[in-house]
C-alpha cells in the first residue's frame, strides 16, 4: 500500500484552488477584520446608529411627525433651568448611588454566605436570582400592591406585630416614596450582585485561606488580605455595569409613581419619557436623556482607570 | 414507508411555488402560503385602547370587525393596547411612517400629531350634520384651524361615585348630595371622622388625577392662560384660595393615601369599603354591578344598589367638569387612505356607532348631540348624570386653545403638582409661584 504526499508545502503552493479571496484572508490582519466585521455592524446599528441620532436630534427642534431645525445648544439650556429636570438630576444620583452601596454590601455579603457548603445550596442559589429572573414589570406591581396605602400587606404585618399604629404611606410620602422605590431597586439587583460576586469568590484558591488560617489569620483578616483584594476587579466590573443600569433605570419607577407624587421621584428615564413621548417633544426627550452621557462617561473612565490599576498591581 | 430525500423534497417543493406563483390551483396556494391576489380583501389596521368596559371590545373584535368586512369588503384588524402604551406606539409610528392605519388618540393629542394625520374633514362634516352636530370638546380637539385632524368618537371623563347610604347618615337624604366645596368639605370631615373618608389621587396618573383637579382649579375661577393661549394667568388670588382650601379638605376629608393612588386605586378601594366617594368614571359602578355577589356593602346589600354619581360641586368660578373626549386619527402615512376613510365613515354611521355606544350602557358620551338622546340613557338612571359631562366640560390649557403647550403642561402634571406639593407642606403661594413659572416656560 503506498501513501501519497498530498500535504507536503509544495502541493498547497501548487494548488489551482487558491483564490484571491483565500489569499487575502490568509493575511491575519485581514482576517481579523473579517471576524470583526458582524460584531462592528452589530455595534454601529444598535449602539452607535441610536447614540448619534440622539445627538442629532438634542440640538435640533424635533417634534413628533415635524422635521426639525438645528438649534444648536438651546435645549441644553432649557432643560438646565428646568426645576423638574434639576429634581430628576438629584433624585438619579441618590437613587443610583444609595441602591448601589446597599446592592454590593448585601450582594457581598450574600456572596459569602452562599460559598460555604450547606445542604441545599444548588436550591438556594437558583432561589436567589428569582428577582433577577421575573420580568421587571410583573415584580413591580407585586411590590406596587404591597406598597399599596390600603391594602399593603407590609403594613398589615408591621400593625400585626405592634410596630405601627398608622398606615405608613409608602408611596405617597415624598421621601418614603423615593426609600421605596430604591428598596425595589435593592430586591432586584441584589441577585445580580450575589451571583457575580459568588462566581468571582470561586475563582479564589482555598489553598491561601488555608495557608493564611496555619499562619493564625482570623475570618475578617483573611477576607481583608485575601478574598477583597482578589475579589476587587470583579466588583469594578459589577458595579460598573450596575451603576449604569440603575442611572438609566425607567420600568421599575415609570410601574411604581410614574415619577410622582409631585416629581419626588423623577429620573432621568422617567422624565425623558414624559417629555419625549407624552408631550411629543421628542428634541428635549433626547437632550434629557443625553444629559445622562458625560456623568455616565465620567464614571466608567474613573472606573475602568481604576482597574486597570488595580489589575497592573 | 417510502422515503422521501432531501434532494427530492427540494425539488418537488420548489416546483409547487413554480406552480403557484404561475397561478396553478389549490396546490400552489399550499405551497406559496399566500391567498392569491385577487382572493384577498384590502385590510385596515386599526389601534385603540383597552375599553374600560370590556363588553365594548368585545363587540367591536367579534360583531363590528366581521360586519365591516361582510358591508365594506375591507378586513378591519383591530388591535387594542393598554392606554399608557398609546403614545410610544403613535411616536415609532409616526417616526417610523409605518404602523397602524387608523388610530385612537385620547383628549388633546390629535393636536400633537397634527402634521402626521389625513384631513377627514368631508367626513367629519357629514357624520356631524347626520347627529346634531359635534360637542365643543369634540371638536376643538380634533380640529386646526377649521380642518378635522382626526373623527371624533365619545367622550369619556369622571363624577363623584359616592356612597348613598353613608351620605344619608349624615344628612343627605333622597339622593341630594353637597353643592359648594365647603359643603363638600364638612361632608367629608363627618364621614372621616366614621372611618369612611372621601378617596382622591394626587398622583401621576392620567385620568383620575387631571380629571379632579382641572375642574376644581376652575370652580375657583382660576385658568392656566388668558384666551391668546400665552399669557399665564394661574397666580391669582382666587388660585392661593383654592390650593389653601385643598389643603384642608385633603386633611380633613380624604384618605391621605391618595398621593400615590393610580387610576385604578381608587376603584380598589370603593369596591372594599373603606372609600365613601370618589371621582371616577362609571367603572367602579358597572363593575359593582356586574358581580353583585362579589361587592357587597357591610349590610350585606349589593354595592351597586348603594352607589350613586353626582358632579363635582360648585365653586365662585362655576361648575365644571374634564371631559376626554376621544378621536380616531387616520395617519398620514397610511397607504390605505380610501379604505380608511371608508371604514371611519362606516363605524361611526348611526347604525355601526349605536351598537358600540349601547355597549358602553352609559360609561361614556357620544361626540355628537344626537346620543344625549339615545334609550340608553333610560335603561339605568344612577348612569343619568353622565350625560351631561360634554354641556360642563372644559380642555386643559382654558381659557386658551388646546394645543401642544397645554399637552405639555397636563403631561407634566403642573396643576396636579400645584396641589400635591401644598398638600406636602408647600406654602400656598409658593405652589402657586411654582406652577406659574413652570407654565411661564411652557407657553413662553
Amino acid at each position: 500500500m503506498t501513501y501519497t504526499t498530498a500535504a507536503t508545502p509544495s502541493a498547497y503552493a501548487g494548488s489551482p484552488r487558491r483564490g484571491p479571496v483565500t489569499r487575502l484572508l490568509e493575511d491575519e490582519r485581514w482576517l481579523a477584520m473579517t471576524l470583526l466585521l458582524p460584531t462592528v455592524a452589530l455595534l454601529g446599528l444598535f449602539i452607535a446608529y441610536p447614540f448619534i441620532e440622539g445627538v442629532r436630534l438634542a440640538v435640533t427642534d424635533t417634534k413628533v411627525g415635524v422635521p426639525g431645525h438645528f438649534v444648536g445648544l438651546q435645549n441644553f439650556e432649557k432643560i438646565w433651568n428646568d426645576d423638574i429636570f434639576r429634581v430628576a438630576v438629584q433624585n438619579t444620583c441618590v437613587y443610583t448611588f444609595v441602591a448601589t452601596v446597599f446592592k454590593l454590601a448585601l450582594g457581598l455579603w450574600l456572596a459569602l454566605l452562599l460559598n460555604h457548603n450547606f445542604k441545599g445550596k444548588a436550591y438556594t442559589r437558583a432561589f436567589i436570582l428569582l428577582p433577577f429572573i421575573i420580568p421587571t414589570v410583573l415584580s413591580t406591581l407585586a411590590w406596587k400592591w404591597m406598597f399599596d396605602p390600603t391594602f399593603s400587606v407590609i403594613n398589615w404585618m408591621l400593625f400585626r406585630l405592634g410596630l405601627i399604629h398608622g398606615r405608613i404611606n409608602w408611596l405617597g410620602d415624598p421621601n418614603l416614596a423615593l426609600i421605596s422605590v430604591i428598596i425595589v431597586d435593592i430586591w432586584r439587583g441584589l441577585p445580580f450582585y450575589a451571583i457575580s460576586l459568588l462566581a468571582g469568590l470561586q475563582t479564589i484558591s482555598p489553598e491561601l485561606h488555608e495557608a493564611a488560617a496555619i499562619d493564625g489569620a482570623r475570618a475578617w483578616q483573611r477576607f481583608r488580605h485575601i478574598t477583597w483584594p482578589l475579589l476587587l476587579p470583579v466588583t469594578l466590573v459589577i458595579v460598573l455595569f450596575s451603576v449604569i443600569q440603575t442611572f438609566a433605570g425607567f420600568q421599575l419607577i415609570y410601574v411604581l409613581t410614574g415619577g410622582g407624587p409631585a416629581n419626588a421621584t423623577q429620573v432621568f428615564a422617567t422624565y425623558a419619557y414624559q417629555i419625549g413621548i407624552g408631550t411629543g417633544l421628542l428634541s428635549e426627550g433626547a437632550t434629557i436623556s443625553l444629559a445622562v452621557f458625560p456623568v455616565l462617561l465620567l464614571v466608567v473612565i474613573v472606573q475602568l482607570l481604576y482597574i486597570r490599576r488595580v489589575e497592573t498591581h | 414507508m417510502a422515503r422521501i430525500h432531501r434532494r427530492r423534497f427540494l425539488k418537488l417543493s420548489g416546483a409547487g411555488a413554480i406552480t403557484a406563483s404561475a397561478g396553478g390551483g389549490l396546490a400552489g396556494v399550499l405551497a406559496s402560503g399566500r391567498a392569491p391576489a385577487y382572493a384577498q380583501a384590502t385590510s385596515v389596521h386599526y389601534l385603540r385602547w383597552s375599553d374600560f368596559v370590556p363588553a365594548s371590545d368585545k363587540l367591536l373584535k367579534e360583531k363590528i370587525a366581521p360586519q365591516c368586512e361582510k358591508d365594506l369588503g375591507i378586513k378591519l384588524n383591530i388591535e387594542m393596547v393598554n392606554a399608557n402604551d398609546l403614545q410610544a406606539r403613535i411616536t415609532s409610528a409616526i417616526q417610523s411612517g409605518s404602523g397602524p392605519d387608523i388610530i385612537y388618540a385620547i383628549g388633546n393629542w390629535p393636536q400633537l400629531y397634527a402634521d402626521s394625520v389625513a384631513d377627514l374633514s368631508d367626513v367629519a362634516a357629514a357624520i356631524g350634520e347626520a347627529q346634531g352636530g359635534f360637542y365643543d370638546v369634540s371638536r376643538l380637539v380634533a380640529t386646526v384651524g377649521g380642518k378635522w385632524i382626526g373623527m371624533p368618537w365619545n367622550i369619556g371623563g369622571g363624577l363623584l361615585t359616592y356612597r348613598k347610604s353613608w351620605f344619608e347618615e349624615i344628612g343627605y337624604s333622597g339622593g341630594k348630595f353637597p353643592q359648594t366645596w365647603e359643603e363638600y368639605r364638612e361632608a367629608g370631615k363627618k364621614l372621616k371622622a366614621k372611618g369612611r373618608p372621601f378617596g382622591q389621587t394626587l398622583g401621576h396618573t392620567f385620568g383620575d388625577a387631571p380629571s379632579f383637579w382641572y375642574p376644581y382649579l376652575w370652580s375657583w375661577g382660576g385658568k392656566e392662560v388668558e384666551g391668546d393661549g400665552k399669557t399665564v394667568a394661574i397666580n391669582s388670588k382666587e388660585m392661593v384660595e383654592s390650593v389653601k382650601f385643598a389643603v384642608g379638605w385633603w386633611k380633613d376629608a380624604c384618605d391621605e393615601g391618595g398621593l400615590a393612588w393610580d387610576d385604578s386605586s381608587n376603584n380598589r378601594a370603593y369596591l372594599a369599603g373603606t372609600i365613601s366617594c370618589t371621582n371616577n368614571g362609571a367603572s367602579i359602578y358597572l363593575e359593582a354591578k356586574k358581580k353583585p355577589e362579589s361587592y357587597l356593602t357591610e349590610k350585606g346589600a349589593p354595592l351597586w344598589q348603594d352607589t350613586l354619581h353626582a358632579p363635582l360641586p360648585k365653586g365662585a368660578g362655576g361648575q365644571f367638569a374634564l371631559p376626554f373626549p376621544s378621536t380616531n386619527m387616520l395617519m398620514g402615512y397610511s397607504k390605505n387612505q380610501k379604505p380608511a376613510k371608508d371604514v371611519l365613515r362606516w363605524i361611526t354611521s348611526k347604525e355601526v356607532y349605536g351598537q358600540w355606544f349601547t355597549s358602553q350602557q352609559g360609561y361614556s358620551d357620544g361626540a355628537t348631540k344626537d346620543w344625549e338622546k339615545d334609550p340608553v340613557w333610560n335603561v339605568d338612571p344612577v348612569l343619568l348624570p353622565f350625560r351631561d359631562i360634554p354641556s360642563k366640560g372644559r380642555l386643559a390649557g382654558y381659557a386658551g386653545p388646546p394645543g401642544r403647550a397645554s399637552a405639555e403642561a397636563i403631561t407634566k402634571y403642573i396643576m396636579v403638582d400645584m396641589y400635591a406639593k401644598a398638600v406636602q407642606g408647600m406654602a400656598a403661594e409658593e405652589a402657586v409661584k411654582w406652577a406659574h413659572d413652570e407654565l411661564v416656560k411652557i407657553y413662553s
